[in-house]
């Protein structure tokens, strides 16, 4: 290992590897892809959100220039269900295939899919379609009840118990703390939306189907899609090449990608399918509306003694989406007593999804919240609150931490702030005529690896192939694999070539849960490991080889040329001379890594941490509120490129702004429409909202994960983001909010 | 999208002429004129606006600001707001109108979009723009669901029982504050139409927001000569720092004379149904100290009329605050 050498690429800030691609256009996004022949649909949604459809007249849209199809449930011809599957494989949030029955559970549902020759002469049949319905009252109602759920409910990773974490007795030792904290919580529905929208092109040849699909997991949407057409899964190919990101919104597929199949099948054609703006507000996920009761009890000094964390989440009918809002809470901080439980309210509305940070980021708003308002009633720092009750361990299941630092980004970040100027009078801090307000709160989020697998080789003109089914969704892992593939090689970045996104590649994880990362490096390795064996076998058997007469434990790699270790790899040859005279093109290697995240009996409780401290300005003279500043610390594991580690983080500061201020999406109370369904009225954070973010990662390694010790910094940046936010609104104006976002009408009082 | 004939007429004539065929001139148009299309192109992707015949006024040479014969400004219906904000002129003298384009949309929108089409800039409520909700600006007497619905950036002045949409525009706010004249040229000739006088008022009417009738080309506007010592500001408030339309805003011209008001203008926007100047705000203003004390009374007339609706109250509120800072920042630039 080589990872503390001047010339390790591992810890470097390293610029995207496919960043000139994108710069220049060269970088293909699913809807740049266009094959001969290739035919457009545009689907056409329900406009109730609850009801029958009783009829569709297509005849109008059928007769217009260039439409080839109105497809409908008579027509679309047969289309599977995808059912459940442990684990992370063959995952789809709505399992109800397209066009199944009449039913409409939501608005926006597609009821039709018109096809023609462009875009524009199918968008203007599907326009056409006309529906009759009958309607029902619809419930998009916001307060939430919990319905009536057995004990266990079945979710979309599987059986998930209501009340998911206990210990103690948490009512009894609520009723008897001296100091008491009893209040609710609640975040907003909120809608992903990447820039780049969703968008499938489905080709068929015989029983192949490949798909170029927007995903941030081929592999598992080949295991979907294969089963909604009755394939083996080798007949089935998904392309992912590049993403405008995905937010969680496009982990598993949705009922756009059938579809496009669907059509492709019944007219022997290529049919490409961009899901619209709007579209993306009903049909594709969206975070769940949140409502979370806290109770915490503590003593006058302020140890805690009781915390009891029950929420409600919103969920479509279709779906099983668990927003688990109690992920984090039962391990955090510690208290002798807990419990964490849920319960589901479902609504007429698409399907609920992951989101970034799913569970953890609206249910750390709630509990960061409470720990700060908890400081407010003891006339505590929230930041001694917080060092008082730092568990030794993992108190849910007794293991201890693999690499905890939670306490060291409390005192970083206090430091970086300058938190000990802070005043804890309401509005008693000023500058430049505004009036400040400070806050801060805590973060936390998984960390493990999935399965994954990859391909390396090691070719004769002396650049490396690494290989892997996993997706660069714009975060950084091209630039990941090849750090990785030059850090076993010692290849430069710039004769790496890196490909992802392709199902026929070896598989790989999904980018999710923060975990892609974490989950390729040991695949990586050992790949390379192979491929450099297989490479040293070669240089002691290959007539002329230098190394002939040498065992292969005799050689070594390093900086691209292979040398005798007793001899030092000054003497070394380059492997490229070596394959050339071995008339070999390439050596290559294969590696795999077992799935660590979620299993069973771990030895460790992992989790990364992290804080953020923020001001905020107030001018209440015009009721303007400002992020001025963010100090963020995070203790993440190794950090393999800084660069885009602290990219990942600022930009999930910028989307906490937005979750504390700005987003909701907003339902019609009578028809049950996503009525904002648009960028201009669901407002997310521009860049004049974006203050200087200052982003410190306390890099220790965490080796219980793999052997750079890397976890992953995609989420964590957003978790407790929105708790700290409203705690300085709370500072600056005197206002505690407490159903997000802040809205300008919370603080005119 | 609605398959429409594009027409690019080199003659104001012409184009007026087969503008004149539209059976109206208000929604439901079927001849539109097109300057920047940054409203007209939205709206007809939404369906909301499907004319038969769109005739591009590009080439009428309508995109030139000049000097007019009593000291004002003469500004081509074709001028880039971009181009208006930027002249020296207006950044000399007629401030506010520069401050309220600069504060609107964003820079490549602003590069687009033209001073006659920002005039008839159409309303952003989400039931308008979306063709399943019903609408009573977009199809008469179907009904309003913004009045029980999500109207949170809905009008709180000049609303009716039938539309409680509000006016979007940033530049018109400005141009009500300057008492700007519309200038028109119709089939039947020409004429001019005081700002005030242009935009009407909802009522049981909302599908028709303008005095226009078909073949009338807004040729271009003209500012009255600059109000000597007149100071001025445009102030918007909103949500996020940046790109969004206002929750309130307001467009001031004040003269102080040994400390006392002299000369008052005042619009509001974001919050009305049309571009609303606030005479009331003015008498509240004319010949009184220029003092914290009288911008209150002020914005308190201006809004004495308000009307909230289900999610919109605070807006009453907000916009008491952004006219009474308005005023002061303005009092002491």
């Amino acid at each position: 290992m080589t990872e503390t050498s001047t010339t390790s690429p591992i810890g470097r800030d390293t610029p995207r590897v496919d960043g000139p691609r994108k710069v220049t256009g060269l970088a293909q996004y699913t809807s740049d892809f266009l094959f001969p022949g290739m035919l457009y649909g545009v689907p056409v949604e329900a406009t109730i959100a609850n009801g029958k459809l009783l009829a569709l007249d297509t005849v109008a849209a059928e007769k217009m220039p260039g439409v080839r199809a109105v497809f409908h449930r008579a027509n679309i011809g047969r289309i599977f269900r995808s059912t459940p599957a442990p684990g992370f494989d063959r995952v789809c949030e709505e399992r109800r295939p397209p066009f199944e029955d009449d039913v409409i559970q939501y608005y926006g549902q597609y009821i039709a899919l018109a096809v023609a020759d462009t875009f524009e002469a199918a968008k203007a049949a599907a326009d056409a379609v006309r529906a009759t319905y009958a309607k029902e009252k619809s419930n998009v109602e916001a307060r939430l009840e919990a319905g009536h759920d057995p004990d266990v409910v079945f979710t979309t990773y599987g059986p998930v118990p209501r009340e998911q974490s206990k210990r103690g007795d948490p009512e009894g030792a609520f009723a008897s703390a001296p100091v008491k904290l009893d209040e609710t919580y609640v975040t907003p529905a909120e809608t992903h939306n990447p820039l780049e929208l969703h968008a499938t092109t489905a080709i068929w040849d015989g029983t192949m189907l490949t798909l170029y699909d927007s995903t941030q997991g081929v592999v598992n949407a080949r295991s979907v899609l294969a089963q909604m057409f009755g394939l083996p899964k080798e007949n089935v190919r998904v392309i992912s090449k590049f993403l405008g990101s995905g937010f969680g919104g496009k982990l598993y597929p949705w009922t756009h990608v059938p579809l496009a199949a669907a059509a492709a099948r019944q007219l022997g054609k290529p049919v490409k399918l961009v899901v619209s703006r709007k579209m993306m507000f009903q049909s594709v996920g969206h975070r769940a509306r949140t409502q979370q009761r806290m109770r915490l009890g503590a003593t006058r000094e302020g140890k805690l003694v009781s915390l009891m964390h029950d929420y409600v989440y919103h969920m479509s009918m279709l779906g099983d989406y668990h927003e688990d809002c109690g992920e984090a809470t039962p391990f955090h901080y510690s208290v002798p007593n807990l419990r964490a439980s849920f319960g589901r309210a479902r609504r007429n509305i698409g399907a609920t999804a992951d989101m970034r940070g799913p569970g953890a980021v609206p249910g750390l708003y709630a509990t960061e919240s409470a720990m700060n308002e908890l400081a407010d009633n003891l006339k505590m720092d929230p930041v001694q609150l917080r060092l008082l009750n730092e568990p030794r361990l993992d108190e849910s299941n007794g293991l201890l931490f693999s690499s905890r630092h939670y306490v060291e980004c409390l005192n970083v970040g206090a430091e970086k702030f300058g938190w000990a100027k802070r005043n804890p009078a309401i509005g008693s801090m000023k500058r430049d005529g505004l009036t400040l307000g400070w806050g801060m709160a805590g973060a936390a989020w998984i960390a493990g690896r999935f399965e994954a697998a990859a391909n390396v080789q090691l070719r004769d003109d002396g650049t490396v192939r690494v290989a892997c089914a996993t997706q660069d969704i714009g975060t950084g892992t091209y630039t990941i694999l090849a750090q990785l593939a030059s850090e076993k090689t010692g290849v430069p970045l710039d004769n790496i070539e890196v490909e992802l996104g392709d199902s026929a590649l070896p598989d790989g994880p999904i980018s999710g849960g923060s975990l892609a990362t974490s989950s390729v490096i040991p695949a990586v390795f050992k790949a390379a490991d192979q491929a450099i064996a297989s490479l040293l076998i070669i240089a002691v058997t290959t007539p002329g080889s230098p190394f002939l007469g040498h065992k292969p434990d005799d050689l070594a790699l390093e900086g691209g040329r292979i040398f005798v270790k007793a001899e030092g790899p000054g003497k070394g040859v380059p492997f490229g001379d070596l394959l050339r005279r071995a008339n070999a093109r390439l050596v290559t290697g294969s590696g795999s890594a077992e799935m660590t995240a979620f299993a069973p009996n771990p030895k460790f409780s992992k989790h990364s941490f992290g804080c953020h401290f923020v001001e905020v300005t107030w001018q209440a003279e015009i009721a303007r509120l400002r992020v001025s500043r963010v100090v963020t610390v995070m203790d993440a594991g190794r950090i393999l490129n800084p660069l885009t580690g602290r990219n990942q983080i600022q930009g999930a500061v910028v989307m906490g702004i937005g979750m504390a201020l700005f987003e909701e999406t907003i339902y019609d109370p009578q028809n049950g429409a996503p009525i904002n369904s648009n960028l201009a009225d669901y407002m997310v954070t521009v860049n004049a909202d974006a203050p200087p973010i200052d982003v410190t990662f306390l890099d220790y390694p965490d080796k219980e994960i793999n052997e750079l010790g890397a976890r992953g910094i995609g989420e964590i940046g957003l978790a407790g983001i929105a708790a700290a936010i409203t705690d300085a609104v709370h500072h600056a104006t005197g206002v505690r909010v407490r159903e997000l976002p802040v809205r300008i009408e919370n603080l005119l009082v | 999208m609605h398959i429409f004939e594009f027409i690019r007429p080199t003659d104001p004539a012409a184009a007026i002429a087969a503008a004149a065929q539209s059976k109206t001139a208000q929604q439901g148009a079927d001849v539109r004129f097109m300057g920047g299309g940054t409203t007209l192109i939205d709206l007809m992707k939404l369906n909301v606006e499907t004319p038969d015949r769109v005739l591009d006024i590009n080439r009428l040479s309508l995109d030139k600001i000049e000097d007019t014969a009593d000291g004002g400004l003469k500004i081509g219906a074709t001028v880039r707001n971009s181009d208006l904000a930027n002249h020296p002129k207006v950044q000399k003298d007629y401030l506010v109108l520069s401050q309220a384009i600069l504060n609107g949309a964003s820079a490549q929108i602003r590069n687009m979009a033209t001073v006659g089409g920002n005039l008839l800039q159409r309303t952003r409520c989400v039931y308008f723009r979306d063709t399943a909700m019903s609408c009573n600006k977009r199809e008469p007497g179907s009904g309003c669901p913004a009045i029980t619905g999500h109207n949170r950036t809905l009008a709180i002045l000049g609303t009716s029982e039938h539309c409680i949409a509000t006016n979007p525009s940033d530049m018109c706010v400005a141009m009500a504050a300057l008492e700007a004249t519309i200038h028109v040229q119709g089939s039947k000739g020409s004429r001019v139409v005081s700002f005030g006088d242009f935009h009407l008022l909802p009522g049981n009417t909302p599908h028709r927001e303008t005095v226009l009738e078909p073949g009338d080309l807004i040729t271009h506007v003209t500012l009255p000569p600059p109000v000597v010592g007149s100071k001025q500001l445009y102030l918007k408030l909103r949500d996020r720092a940046s790109y969004e339309f206002a929750l309130a805003s307001a467009a001031v011209m004040l003269t102080i004379a040994s400390g006392r008001i002299t000369h008052a203008r005042v619009a509001l926007g974001g919050v009305g149904t049309k571009p609303w100047r606030s005479p009331e705000a003015e008498t509240a203003l004319a010949g009184k100290p220029a003092n914290d004390a009288t911008f209150r009374q002020a914005a308190e007339a201006a809004l004495r009329n308000a009307k909230a609706q289900s999610e919109n109250k605070f807006k009453i509120e907000l916009a008491r605050r952004c006219l009474t800072y308005a005023l002061k920042m303005a009092s002491m630039s």
